[in-house]
């Protein structure tokens, strides 16, 4: 079968006045019917511009290299009328901040109709209505209040109102960017419950994009964790989450602490120093610098991701004694 | 007699009315207290009124009920009191980057509280204001200072951004740091580098330190107290031992069986939001959204009648374990 979105060899660069930057490096990815897959990473390591080139939604500027197969077919060269009709029909992003992804003077019903009216001109207004309360119910607010505004809605309600949005033309792939950041405990675990029973209900594929690896691994089947703009390591969630191997991984998954965990107790895991500028990405691994295992073979070239035991590491000291 | 805590909130109510008229409890009665060189961490979801705890402990919002004392004294709300205070008490508001003026460099967003507060003239090492903002800096973890002196906010990363600000505070030696959220808009590997930092001025400069949060991860990372906030009261406090690894209060325990990656936990996702607080649901004002009172073991324990109509008592600031709920409290539970 088909997989319902395919990355091969991605990779993104932007041009800027100090030379092409790459945001992305040779991504390979595959999401299936059913299946919940996560990509981790923090600030600029190209998780948001790997999601906005999967509707071809990255800037003019942007050059894209590889593939992006969204049912088979490549959305980066694709015509302007087989995107548009891509787009909402087979699949949706749900957008970061749901604070300022909503426009806010119209009515959450007028929004949330408005792929409908672009994908169906032909359904009537009551059927059209009758759609949108459907979708109200199906991501859990009253249909009753179809007819307010963002503002009158919580941080938890409008990520809601996004999702149902995302929902409104029966997409097969539903992409969403940091759905629960800036949301507090009980509100993310909310919209994650909504979210999975999605994807059980509807068989739809779902892709998640988040700096919390612990977010992930109670949701997704399959995480990726990415590294300035390459992904590091790939595997189960389970695995990913509990025993990591390489390095970075492994700092991201220490990072959120188990409450009961006494070697946590006054001692919060970080990892000193920041990620590599991209315009002057260091020789070998990008994670070198920062890494406490570093040794000499790992500056002269970039370790390839390779398979290890039932998952993907980029990292040079793995899978050696 | 015992030593007051540096800072201590008693019976503290907070009312804002809305443009409609009606009156909004953000705080009902709340007691906290936090030592030197002691970690507090309120915890609680948006609308429980930790953020309103915070401002008003730092004098920034008069309570409508109660008082705030700094070592026992109440605190006075004229100009020259909140200066001063303002010397001994400071805050590290939420997001970093909203926070910082983006048109002063690092070094003037820092020099502005040790100008405002002559802290040059008073300094008895007699040290030159460049020094006490390198000072304030490196104290801040931002080593060697001078190289970030002449940035400004937009050329430095999220974590360094929190570092500035953390700075800004030090500079002026407060005794006391309250910090909202002080990590929740940080990637995961500056979170514990944050963290770190929090935890190491506790134990270099026995500062106090409050901490507003509502991640549970960070109260068990760092705090030595933890006190749980519903609808603008304290419903659970203890050790963070005591509140996080043996939790009495149902809402606790949903907190806790949501934290992402707490397999050992069955998640109790809770329905709803956090109410309305200008309509406080009556006696336990938790009664309409608990685990506990909808599936029946409240009225298996014959305290259901109380969890809709007894109000429960304001929990002391200090001492054991406490806690507000009148299913934890029933003798046959």
């Amino acid at each position: 079968m088909t997989p319902l979105l395919a990355l091969r060899g991605l990779s993104v660069a932007y041009q800027t006045g100090e030379g092409r930057l790459p945001a992305v490096r040779g991504v390979d990815l595959v999401v299936r019917a059913g299946e919940v897959v996560g990509i981790a990473g923090e600030s600029g390591c190209g998780k948001s511009t790997l999601a906005s080139t999967l509707l071809r939604l990255q800037p003019k500027d942007a050059l894209v290299e590889g593939e992006v197969l969204v049912a088979g077919r490549d959305v980066q060269t694709m015509g302007w009328g087989d995107l548009r009709a891509l787009r909402w029909a087979q699949a949706a992003i749900v957008f970061q901040g749901a604070l300022h992804s909503l426009n806010p003077v119209r009515r959450i019903e007028t929004q949330i109709a408005e792929p409908l009216r672009l994908h169906e001109p032909d359904l009537s207004a009551a059927a059209v209505s009758a759609r949108v309360a459907e979708l109200l119910e199906q991501v859990g607010l009253p249909a009753t209040r179809s007819r307010v505004y963002p503002h009158q809605l919580s941080g938890g309600q409008r990520q809601r109102v996004m999702i149902a949005m995302a929902l409104a033309c029966r997409p097969q792939l539903i992409v969403a960017d940091e759905p629960t950041t800036a949301l507090d405990v009980m509100v993310q675990a909310q919209i994650l419950d909504l979210l999975s029973g999605l994807v059980r209900d509807l068989g739809v594929g779902l892709l998640i994009i988040s700096h919390d690896l612990s977010v992930l691994s109670d949701v997704c089947d399959r995480v990726a964790v990415m590294y300035a703009g390459r992904v590091v390591e790939c595997g189960s969630a389970e695995q990913v989450f509990t025993s990591p191997t390489h390095p970075y991984a492994q700092a991201l998954a220490r990072a959120f602490p188990r409450v009961g965990d006494a070697t946590a107790r006054y001692a919060p895991a970080g990892l000193a120093g920041d990620p590599p500028d991209p315009l002057d990405l260091p020789q070998g691994c990008a994670f070198a610098p920062r890494c406490a295992r570093v040794v000499e073979a790992c500056v002269e070239e970039e370790p390839p991701l390779l398979q290890v035991g039932g998952r993907q590491s980029a990292c040079i000291r793995v899978g050696q004694a | 007699m015992t030593v007051p805590p540096l800072l201590e909130a008693a019976g503290v109510g907070v009312d804002f009315t809305t443009r409609a008229g009606t009156v909004a409890t953000a705080l009902d009665g709340v007691d906290v207290a936090v030592r030197s060189g002691e970690i507090l961490a309120l915890v609680g979801e948006s609308g429980s009124g930790k953020t309103t705890l915070a401002r008003t402990l730092v004098g920034l919002q008069r309570p409508t009920t109660g008082e705030v004392r700094f070592e026992g004294e109440p605190l006075s709300y004229t100009g020259r009191a909140q200066r001063r205070l303002c010397g001994e008490v400071q805050m590290v508001l939420q997001d970093a980057a909203g926070s910082l003026s983006p048109r002063q460099t690092v070094y003037e967003s820092v020099a502005e509280g040790i100008r405002l507060h002559r802290r040059v003239a008073g300094d008895p090492a007699g040290r030159t204001e460049a020094e006490l903002v390198a000072a304030a800096l490196a104290e801040a973890g931002l080593r060697p200072p001078e190289r970030i002196f002449l940035r400004y906010p937009h050329e430095l990363s999220g974590g360094q951004q929190q570092r500035v600000l953390i700075a800004g505070a030090l500079a002026l030696r407060p005794r006391l740091l309250v910090a909202d959220e002080p990590v929740s808009s940080l990637d995961a590997s500056i979170r514990g580098e944050i963290l770190g930092l929090l935890l190491g001025l506790r134990d270099s400069l026995g500062l106090g330190l409050v901490v507003v949060t509502h991640d549970l991860g960070l109260a068990w990372n760092i705090a030595d107290r933890v006190a749980v906030m519903y609808l603008g009261r304290v419903i659970e406090c203890g050790t963070t031992e005591e509140v996080l690894e043996s939790p009495q209060h149902p809402y606790t325990r949903a907190l806790l069986s949501v934290v992402p990656g707490a397999e050992r936990l069955t998640p109790l996702v809770l329905h709803g939001e956090v109410p309305d607080p200008t309509r406080i649901p009556s006696g336990c004002r938790f009664h309409p959204r608990c685990p506990s009172y909808a599936d029946g073991t409240a009225a298996g324990a014959r305290v259901a009648d109380h969890c809709r109509r007894t109000a429960l008592p304001v929990l002391a600031a200090t001492g054991n374990h406490r806690v507000a709920c009148h299913l934890a409290a029933a003798p046959d539970f």
